[in-house]
């Protein structure tokens, strides 16, 4: 006999049982009575995860208060990783934005600035973020689409102009390229007179999910995973305010995974940086502050909350159990997040508002520290000024206006939930031990292990839309006949290609040509010694105008470029 | 009915990353019956042809959505045509407004399918345009 329950499940009265007896019998053990489309998938969720149709203490009596929940800012971070949460500070708005030339997206950023925007996020084109200059023949067509053209420290200066870089945050998604980015970055702002001490922002960097899942890489995986390390060490040393990488499962989600696997898949990326990096000499505290972690938030309203908590109670027992780190900083993972773009559609686009607003609501719910929201027209173009308008509300809306941020962790202590996030917790720990009998995660890339995983479950999801066990409203459901007025999609011009490609030019004309010559023959030899860091002879490369492309192709004359194995 | 299967390219081209569509396509394609290549990303217009010539195939499906369909689709109509191999049944999909899939299927791509066309559609498609060639060009 107990005085008082301990875990979350409390000591049921026997009239409570009597009475779930009797519900049981009555009700649990038939299935649903629904047949219309999208009632074939009631007992899971969008990633198959098994649904019971009601929850209780009965779920959730393994758990342990103080072990397993505690308080937020408390070890093990399930419900968040400051005490205060929004109480003291709302998440930072965050929107992710870049198109044409470096000068049409500083006006988007000084106009979403204007809008209450609270930092900046970068998003690059195609041929910047394989490592391409705009004149490159391999570049063609793709100049600006996807994002800003960048190819010397000039676009560089000119995207970040009139914005004082001391005083804003940056996310910079970019992967390959990413020590070349940061370089830019720390030039940018030193020839403006702020220290690259004073720097706050983050890049993506994360080459790991890259082979997995978004398919941006340069290098093969080792060397590219040594220049991380590097950026780490650089960063630890001389740039105090920056998060070293934030480290994506984004992609590994819009590639097709289930919410597991992208919080399995992503862990263990971040976790192979750490042993990278500790390997390397790095103590763990001093770096794992810094690092930091960036989700997805799909449809799936309360298998994403489940995640994002997850998420931080896995990172912290590893990061304290197994790693080592004495510092509450460096077991407390930090995460940025976005809506789903795959979770949008092209069909009725206006609905895609609604589905960011549920998307944006379960990210806050689930503790998050910054968050983009994606515009109703991503997914045909890049969004116009007014739907990233309409995103950017959404967020003020939820932050101002729903007081869901007033309590902190407010599902806490639902058994639904919290069976639900200790089971992801579970089947998160079995993707690792699969991950460590290959060897690692390189070595999981090697064999095609994420790719086969992801795929697979790419393809039963299409096939549960197939057979309409789940519902897209307006895809395979509500459809209407009648074609709906197009809408105004952002046309980023083949004037904006030439004008990129005319200006690299111009720049590579102007320059000193010995200077840059010495740059890249200096850049080789610091990529062939491991005993050297890249990012010193990377920022003199770039202060030189090297351009993005010449950079590359010296530092691949050095590693060679990663080719995959391609299987469907 | 022709007796072999019917074979088709699922190709990615240019500099675009983005190919669970594409695997996705390819594997319905592949339990439809049919022998389906997949081509692997990064691959130049040249290449794709090339490589659909040598595999001798009834069709190709091209998936793009970095925003450079509006080059990459007529780069391969032009290389089809200047290798004589325009029977091919040239057909696509990705991120693409319905302005320009209009003015890319003006210029010789059978189809364009965009995010959330149902798989069986294109398996009937592709079933079809590519049987009618397969019936004249043996």
């Amino acid at each position: 006999m107990i005085d008082r329950a301990t875990g979350l499940g409390a000591e049921a009265s026997p009239e409570f049982e009597a009475q779930r007896a009797e519900w049981e019998a009555n009700w649990t053990s038939r299935g649903s009575r629904r047949s219309e489309p999208g009632s074939g998938a009631v007992d899971r969720t969008i990633s198959d995860l098994p649904l019971k149709p009601i929850y209780g203490p009965q779920d959730v009596a393994h758990l342990d208060l103080a072990r397993d929940l505690a308080f937020p800012g408390e070890f093990p971070y399930t419900r968040g990783i400051h005490a205060g949460m929004y109480r003291d500070r709302l998440w930072t708005m965050r929107q992710f934005a870049g198109f044409g030339n470096a000068r049409q997206t500083n006006e988007r950023y000084h106009f979403l600035l204007s809008q209450g925007q609270t930092g900046l996020s970068v998003a690059f084109d195609m041929p910047t973020l394989m490592g391409y200059d705009s004149d490159a023949p391999q570049s063609l067509g793709e100049v600006g689409k996807c994002g800003v053209a960048i190819d010397s420290l000039r676009d560089m200066e000119t995207l970040f102009d009139g914005i004082d870089l001391g005083e804003i945050t940056t996310s910079m998604t970019i992967n390959g390229p990413a020590c070349i980015a940061l370089a830019q970055y720390v030039a940018t702002a030193e020839g403006k007179g702020t220290p690259r001490a004073r720097l706050g922002g983050t890049l993506q960097a994360d080459i790991l999910k890259e082979y997995i899942a978004q398919k941006e890489w340069i290098f093969p995986p080792r060397p590219h995973v040594r220049i991380i390390v590097d950026m780490m060490k650089f960063c630890t040393a001389e740039m105090p305010r920056w998060n070293t990488i934030s480290i994506s499962g984004y992609h590994i989600r819009e590639a097709g995974s289930t919410a597991v696997q992208e919080l399995a898949f992503t862990l263990a990326d971040g976790f192979a940086y750490v042993e990278a990096a500790t390997k390397a000499g790095l103590d763990v505290d001093a770096f794992a502050p810094r690092l930091s972690f960036f989700f997805n938030s799909h449809i799936d309203f309360f298998e994403e909350i489940c995640k994002f908590r997850a998420a931080r109670r896995i990172y912290a027992r590893r990061m304290r159990d197994k790693y080592g780190a004495k510092d509450p900083r460096s077991w407390s993972l930090r995460f940025h997040t976005q809506t789903a773009g795959c979770s949008a559609t092209a069909q009725q686009p206006e609905n895609n508002i609604v589905r960011v607003a549920y998307e944006a609501m379960a990210a806050a719910l689930g503790g998050t520290q910054s968050l983009h929201t994606n515009s109703m027209d991503e997914v045909m173009a890049l969004p116009t000024e007014k739907s990233v308008e309409i995103a950017l509300r959404t967020q003020q809306v939820l932050a101002y206006e729903t007081n869901v941020t007033n309590v902190i962790d407010p599902l806490g202590g639902s058994w639904f939930v919290e069976a639900l996030t200790d089971e992801m917790e579970r089947q998160a720990e079995r993707y690792f031990e699969q991950i460590d009998e290959y060897g690692g995660v390189i070595e999981a890339i090697e064999a095609g292990f994420f790719q086969r995983e992801i795929a697979d479950a790419s393809y039963r999801y299409q096939r549960s839309l197939e057979t309409k066990d789940r519902v897209i409203v307006g895809v395979n459901a509500f459809e209407r006949d009648d074609e709906q007025a197009p809408m105004d999609l952002l046309k980023i011009t083949a004037e904006i290609e030439r004008g990129q490609a005319r200006a690299v030019q111009g720049v590579r004309a102007g320059r000193d040509g010995a200077r840059v010559e010495e740059a890249l023959a200096a850049l080789k030899r610091a990529c062939a010694d491991p005993s050297r860091n890249v990012m010193p002879p990377l920022i003199d490369a770039v202060n030189a105008l090297a351009t993005e492309g010449e950079i590359v192709d010296a530092m691949v004359a050095v590693y060679g470029r990663y080719t995959e194995r391609a299987a469907f | 009915m022709a007796e072999r299967p019917l074979r088709i390219i699922v190709a990615k081209a240019g500099l675009d990353g983005h190919d669970r569509g594409a695997k996705v396509i390819a594997r319905a394609l592949r339990d439809a019956g049919m022998e389906v290549i997949y081509t692997g990303l990064f691959q130049t217009p040249e290449q794709i042809v090339q490589t659909a010539i040598q595999e001798d195939v009834d069709g190709i499906g091209l998936s793009i959505l970095s925003g450079a369909h509006m080059t990459l689709f007529p780069a391969v109509i032009e290389q089809l045509r200047a290798q004589d191999a325009g029977d091919i049944v040239f057909f696509g999909g990705g991120t693409i407004p319905a302005d320009d899939a209009r003015e890319l299927k003006a210029l010789g791509v059978r189809e364009i399918f965009t995010p959330g066309a149902p798989l069986s559609q294109i398996v009937t498609f592709v079933e079809r345009e590519c049987g009618r060639r397969r019936a004249l060009v043996g």
